[in-house]
């Protein structure tokens, strides 16, 4: 009788490269890595204003460093990470909240998703509008 | 009798007594248009193959017996047919992140343990005698934890949660979304004792919100949500105790 019969010896697999296992999964951390999208646009904004804080000259030097090729590819980078994060954290957002409710009957999820979108939008057409119109 | 259509099931064997690691074994199974995945996998064992193990019971996603991940998603085998994964090979795979103990069995007794440490029942806020009549609910009460009530253990959402699979201490969705199904019932007063646990880093605290798990729920559970919701119950308790005297001692 062979000798390892009856013996349990659970096998445990590799976790090794999950994340490229599932479309899902690639999804989530691609939704994961924008926010370091964030952190570095919040970076940007910090250094512009210590800039300003260091006087008119630091202020267009930092202006003018915006300007850049390098700056302007960063920007656009920036800009399809943000909008990624929006769309999926968003997405995600009614699996992280209370129930609600609205005259007795439950928020729908796609609502919640779609007004974080919907306000999302108004916010960025506006914030262009006031720049847009401050620059005139 | 029309002739019969065959397709390839893979199969990823283990037999511990056989083999150190786990092979993919193929069969042709002959099927027809109403034929389930875990029918397919009957036909091998009844008729081709008796070696190989799974398990199964109801037949009808509500037992919770047959999950396994089928083409890499985690599935009920008696819910996904055949017919829908032509023109094949269909590959079977026991549930991911468990340790696989052999073929499509794989080791429960954690999740076991898990699910009984949340005390997954009613415990009354004070004794009720039967005079006293029903408990009254609301139906918004009811819509609470309602949804979560559907869970049928069948551990799915743990194959769908890579948390789980790199820490296999973390509590998980579905014992997670069975202690708020019950924390989230007005009859109920144990949701101290179990906050003891959801509140804990392989609690609540290990979920990243990956919600993968609601996705492939066959219950519609959405246990990803049941987590989440106890993130913001695990911080008010932490938060509050500053505030309340009676919250800082047991």
């Amino acid at each position: 009788m062979n000798a390892r019969a009856g013996v349990r010896r659970p096998y445990v697999r590799s976790m090794q490269g999950w994340w490229r296992r599932d479309p899902f999964f690639m999804a989530y951390m691609a939704r994961e890595m924008t926010a370091f999208a964030v952190a570095i646009y919040a970076v940007v904004l910090a250094v512009g204003v210590m800039r300003l804080a260091q006087g008119e000259a630091a202020w267009n030097g930092w202006l003018a460093a915006l300007r850049s090729p390098g700056s302007i590819l960063l920007h656009l980078v920036l800009l399809v990470s943000f909008a990624v994060h929006a769309k999926s954290w968003f997405e995600i957002m009614p699996k992280t909240m209370p129930m609600m409710f609205v005259g007795g009957r439950r928020v729908e999820a796609s609502t919640i998703t779609r007004t974080g979108w919907i306000a999302t939008l108004v916010v960025s057409v506006l914030m262009f509008a006031l720049t847009w119109w401050w620059k005139k | 009798m029309p002739e019969s259509k065959r397709i390839e099931i893979q199969v990823l064997r283990y037999r511990p007594e056989q083999e150190d690691v786990p092979v993919w074994q193929s069969y042709y199974v002959p099927f027809t248009d109403d034929m389930s995945v875990l029918q397919g996998l009957q036909h091998i064992k009844d008729d081709i193959d008796g070696t190989l193990s799974f398990r199964w019971s109801c037949r009808m996603a509500i037992c919770g017996s047959c999950g396994m991940m089928v083409n890499g998603i985690p599935k009920l085998s008696c819910q996904t047919f055949l017919r829908d994964l032509l023109p094949g090979p269909v590959r079977v795979e026991a549930l991911s992140h468990f340790p696989i103990e052999r073929d499509l069995v794989v080791s429960v007794e954690p999740f076991v343990k898990k699910l009984e440490s949340v005390k997954p029942y009613i415990i009354p806020k004070k004794p009720r005698s039967l005079d006293q009549g029903e408990y009254l609910q609301t139906p918004e009460q009811l819509e609470q934890f309602e949804q979560f009530s559907s869970c049928i253990n069948c551990m799915l959402c743990y194959a769908a949660c890579p948390q789980f699979g790199l820490t296999p201490d973390f509590i998980g969705p579905g014992v997670l979304a069975l202690a708020h199904r019950y924390n989230a019932d007005s009859r109920d007063g144990g949701q101290a004792e179990r906050m003891e646990i959801m509140s804990t880093e392989e609690g609540v605290w290990d979920c990243s919100a990956v919600g993968y798990c609601s996705e492939v729920c066959p219950k519609h559970v959405d246990p990803a949500n049941a987590v989440n919701q106890n993130k913001v119950n695990s911080a008010k308790d932490y938060f509050l105790r500053f505030l309340s005297p009676k919250g800082a001692s047991k």
